[in-house]
């Protein structure tokens, strides 16, 4: 085969979803808005086939710019499986609120080709390129009530700050380039353990991390997560919430321990005290909420920063561990906003408010399970399945012997479990408030049940297989 | 798998669970479900507690070796499901399951809302007690025993009394704050021992200087489990809010699991840091003993008063498992036992008349032996065990303490004693206000004596307080060969104590005083 043939065929996952949504464009474009349910299932079909071609083939393409080797496999299969939710759990959604736009579904698998673009690049433009491209999306999606002033802010803040975020990213790239000679991951590594100065790399390493970290939301640059979860659609924020966090997850640890993977000494500073903050803030931040998605939103920051933890540690096992949290993060956040979906009055407005779900337990006592069971496992109270990625991030501090880290980042997950037990409180202990309308969607109590068993204790039954994959997809780093 | 060629201690643990989800999903109208859930559940314990007898009569008490062993890989690479109990386990498995089917009974009547979840929530309690107990695998232990603060912190919260969502909170997060040190010690010693199996780690020498940090982690999750001075606070707090069968299961089986964890862990994995640290543990012992006692003799509400006590009785334990010596270990073993009993029939004693008054305010009620003579003997009795009289389970633990104690330190045995007699005065003063003087409230007159249903729920815990009491080698037994075990195993570290028998010099004889004769 010819190196473009081979390049292409790697590449095959994200040209089945480029090409096949410009297709479903097309049929868009000419059916109109009717189309929404078929292109929904279309997307998902896409994501699923770009999930199977995944075992297609491996290496390194397109003269060292992409690779595609077990741990981005291992990513695009999450982040497809979130993608491919977030897309089915918007149609009664959708449908109801006269929003049932086509390019929805469209939107979402182009931002999932770009999150695929990113955790294959091997080179800090192809990274550039993929994050453009998902965030492209991602601005439009905020913005997708564009009647409603509040989504309308959403987007626009997302934008801004997601452009002044990618400014500052390509500025560390620059850098980077300017004093190791390259863009190529491994060649800056190659640099950096020839010892190059230091000093100059140093400033566009962190330049570089403080550009990813606003797109897995870590403190200092979180500012912006409650407010475009609060405003953008419910779907949209549940999407926000996972996908492109695990992506963008998944692109820090191989820009962090692949191509600076020896400059460790000088970013795990950077990581750890990102992590704590994000641990601290999170917590603290969401104390005061009364609206539920930002109660989410800086639920997301908190949980970020014990992922980070995991990147800390810079071993295998912390890899392994910030792949294995990243997964179970997705399913309780994806399990939580599939939960806030239900919550509508009886005139089938959403709701927002966290007094709205005082006294579920009686009106709705299954959903109320559920959220109990979503908001115990963020906490990471045992026996939820929220717990064991906690428990593996942590031990990946003390193997390598960040056991401070560890001892403050535990006794602040205590601080977090405090807003939690008050959503829990609400639910279960106060007067009921009005009802809410009745289900609207089997599909969605169908996902609500499957990732609530997911993150209940039947999840550590996955435990052996799951810890397998990410050990396996970690070997592609280290 | 084990001598009885089933897995038994998963199927104690599968018996509850099964039968909480069964409450949970059971149809019918609410009139139904709840008659449908209190069966289940009272069905599903009786099972449990029979088991549990089998479990004991089964039981080799001759080998300190961990019995009914059960090992399934299910979690590789990380930890295993592995049980197995010793004797002092089967001695607190006992314990539980005996409670549970009382505790059922006790919320009978009392509770009329939401009763499947409220069953529910009992059934998972009981299912993670045995857990804690019967787990052989750190991590495993450590899941189960943080779980029990899900089922808990619903049934404080949801069945409570007036100020229940301020205790629910604070039981939760003490009680969270204290367990998670204690897991970044348990990972620690897991990467360093390369085991999780607890067997192993009990035989596991851990540098000295790591034992210190590693004791004071463990110390945080059980003195507040326990729960030790001065962080007690959450105590009396969730035991007021919660209802009685709340109450029986927190101050008889929960706080166990602070006692269970110093003989499981912190004294055989670290002797030397245990020996090290006794002064810190014997000086909240001792500010435990007076300073809650003094506490409880205040006290107006009845509820805070015994949770008072239970805090003074607590600290017996800890002198007693502190005393490195075999009398302070089995006494501290048999104090746990009894307390467990004895507390829990003084909330049953307690429940009772708040089930007549909805009130635990002890200036309302007086003169309860005129016309509630049952109950006025039974409560007697069981103020009595508390205290400690002869012929009571309460003697039994409390004297073996002390003599363990006076054996470690003498002004130790001193405080320790003055606690007894302190418990003597809050307790017979309790009682002389409440069953005693004038019958003069009309509302108070008005109450009826134990019906037949709550005559059950106390007069086996009284069978048992005194079996305790008089044949105590009954429950000594089986815990025999493990408290020889662990006291071989912390002999080494064992601190001098300053009552020990030391030969005396002979006196000089004045030899000026011969020559003068």
């Amino acid at each position: 085969m010819s190196p473009i043939n081979s390049s292409l065929f790697l590449a095959l996952p994200e040209l089945i979803l480029v090409a096949g949504s410009i297709a479903a464009l097309l049929i868009g474009a000419f059916v109109g808005d009717r189309s929404l349910r078929v292109i929904s299932w279309l997307s998902v079909g896409l994501l699923a086939a770009a999930g199977l071609s995944l075992g297609c083939a491996s290496g390194l393409g397109y003269e060292g710019l992409y690779v595609a080797d077990g741990f981005s496999s291992f990513l695009k299969v999450v982040i497809y499986a979130a993608a491919a939710i977030s897309i089915l759990m918007a149609l009664p959604y959708l449908e109801r609120t006269k929003a049932g736009r086509f390019e929805y579904p469209i939107l979402l698998t182009f931002g999932a080709a770009g999150m695929s673009v990113m955790v294959s690049a091997t080179d800090m433009l192809t990274l550039y390129v993929g994050l453009e491209l998902q965030s492209l999306a991602a601005y439009v999606l905020a913005a997708f009530h564009r009647g409603e002033t509040r989504s309308s802010e959403a987007g626009l803040k997302y934008f801004v700050l997601g452009a002044l975020a990618s400014g500052i990213l390509l500025y560390g790239i620059s850098l980077v380039y300017g004093f190791t000679g390259t863009t190529q991951f491994g060649q800056i590594a190659e640099a950096l353990a020839s010892g190059t100065s230091a000093l100059g790399v140093m400033f566009g390493i962190t330049f570089v991390l403080a550009g990813l970290a606003f797109k897995i939301s870590a403190v200092p640059f979180h500012m912006w997560t409650p407010d475009v979860y609060e405003g953008a659609p419910t779907p949209v924020a549940a999407f926000f919430s996972a996908a492109p966090k695990v992506a963008a997850m998944g692109l820090l640890l191989r820009v962090t321990l692949g191509a600076f993977g020896d400059a460790a000494g000088d970013w795990r500073q950077i990581v750890i005290f990102a992590s704590l903050a994000s641990i601290v803030l999170g917590a603290l931040g969401a104390i005061g909420q009364s609206n539920i998605k930002r109660l989410l939103a800086y639920s997301s920051i908190n949980n970020v920063g014990f992922a980070l933890i995991g990147l800390a540690a810079g071993n295998p096992e912390g890899a392994a561990a910030v792949l294995f949290y990243m997964v179970v993060y997705a399913a309780m956040t994806l399990g939580a906003f599939l939960c806030v979906l239900q919550m509508r009055d009886a005139d089938g407005r959403a709701v927002e408010t966290l007094a709205s779900l005082s006294g579920l337990s009686r009106s709705r006592p299954g959903l109320a399970a559920a959220f109990a069971i979503f908001m115990f496992s963020l906490a990471g109270i045992p026996p939820l399945f929220g717990f064991w990625p906690k428990f593996l991030v942590f031990d990946a501090a003390v193997a390598a012997g960040l056991l401070p880290l560890a001892v403050i980042g535990i006794a602040a997950s205590v601080i977090g479990a405090f807003y939690y037990l008050k959503v829990i409180k609400m639910i279960y202990f106060d007067e009921p408030a009005p009802l809410f309308a009745p289900a609207d969607s089997r599909l969605n109590l169908g996902l609500i049940a499957l990732t609530a068993a997911f993150v209940s204790p039947l999840g550590y039954l996955s435990i052996t297989p799951l810890s397998a994959a990410t050990a396996a997809a970690v070997k592609a780093l280290f | 798998m084990n001598a009885l060629g089933f897995p038994i201690l998963s199927l104690m643990l599968a018996v509850p669970l099964v039968a909480a989800a069964y409450v949970l999903f059971i149809p019918g109208d609410e009139e139904m479900r709840a008659r449908n859930a209190r069966m289940t559940a009272l069905l599903a314990t009786l099972v449990d507690f029979a088991l549990g007898l089998w479990l004991w009569a089964a039981f080799d008490s001759s080998t300190a070796a961990f019995q009914y062993q059960e090992q399934l890989d299910l979690f590789a690479p990380w930890f295993s499901w592995k049980l197995g109990i010793d004797g002092i386990a089967l001695m607190l498995i006992q314990l539980s399951t005996f409670l549970m089917p009382i505790c059922i009974l006790a919320s009978w009547r009392s509770i009329g809302k939401r009763v499947p979840e409220y069953m529910a929530a009992f059934l998972l309690m009981e299912t993670l007690m045995i857990g804690v107990f019967a787990a052989q695998d750190l991590f495993l232990f450590y899941i189960f025993f943080e779980a029990g603060l899900i089922p808990m912190y619903l049934i404080i919260g949801i069945w409570g009394g007036a100020r229940r969502i301020y205790a629910s909170y604070k039981f939760f997060l003490y009680t969270l704050l204290g367990s998670v040190l204690m897991l970044i010690a348990m990972l620690w010693m897991a990467r360093t021992a390369g085991t999780t199996d607890i067997p192993t780690l009990m035989a596991y020498d851990f540098a000295p200087k790591a034992q210190t940090w590693l004791f004071l982690a463990f110390f945080a999750s059980f003195a507040v489990k326990m729960p030790m001075w001065p962080v007690h606070t959450w105590l009396p707090d969730a035991h007021v809010e919660a209802p009685t069968a709340g109450s029986v299961i927190l101050a008889g089986v929960l706080l166990k699991m602070g006692g269970y964890g110093f003989i499981r862990f912190s004294l055989p994995m670290f002797p030397e840091a245990s020996a090290q640290l006794m002064w810190l543990v014997f000086g909240l012992s001792m500010v435990a003993v007076i300073y809650t006692s003094l506490v409880a003799l205040v006290q107006t509400d009845m509820k805070k008063l015994i949770a008072y006590s239970s805090v003074a009785h607590m600290a017996f334990v800890t002198i007693g498992l502190f005393a490195f010596n075999r009398q302070g270990i089995e006494g501290a073993l048999i104090v746990m036992l009894s307390h467990g009993l004895v507390s829990a029939a003084l909330f049953l004693c307690v429940g009772v008349i708040y089930d007549r008054l909805h009130t635990r305010e002890i200036a309302r009620y007086g003169g309860l032996s005129d016309n509630m003579p049952r109950y006025a003997l039974l409560f007697l009795f069981f103020t009595m065990a508390s205290v400690g009289l002869p012929g009571t389970s309460g003697f039994v633990g409390e004297f073996l303490v002390l003599v363990g104690a006076y054996e470690a330190h003498s002004w130790l045995a001193f405080v320790a004693t003055t606690g007894i007699i302190l418990g003597a005065a809050y307790m017979l003063y309790l009682y002389r206000r409440v069953a005693y003087g004038a019958l003069d409230k009309p509302d108070v007159a008005a109450m009826q004596d134990l019906s037949s249903r709550e005559m059950w729920l106390l007069a086996p815990i009284a069978a048992v307080v005194l079996w305790m009491g008089v044949y105590p080698e009954s429950f000594l037994k089986p815990m025999r060969v493990s408290v020889s075990s662990l006291l071989a195993r912390i002999e080494r570290a064992a601190p001098e104590g300053d009552a020990r028998i030391v030969m005396g010099k002979p006196a000089a004889v004045p030899a000026q005083a011969e020559a003068h004769h």
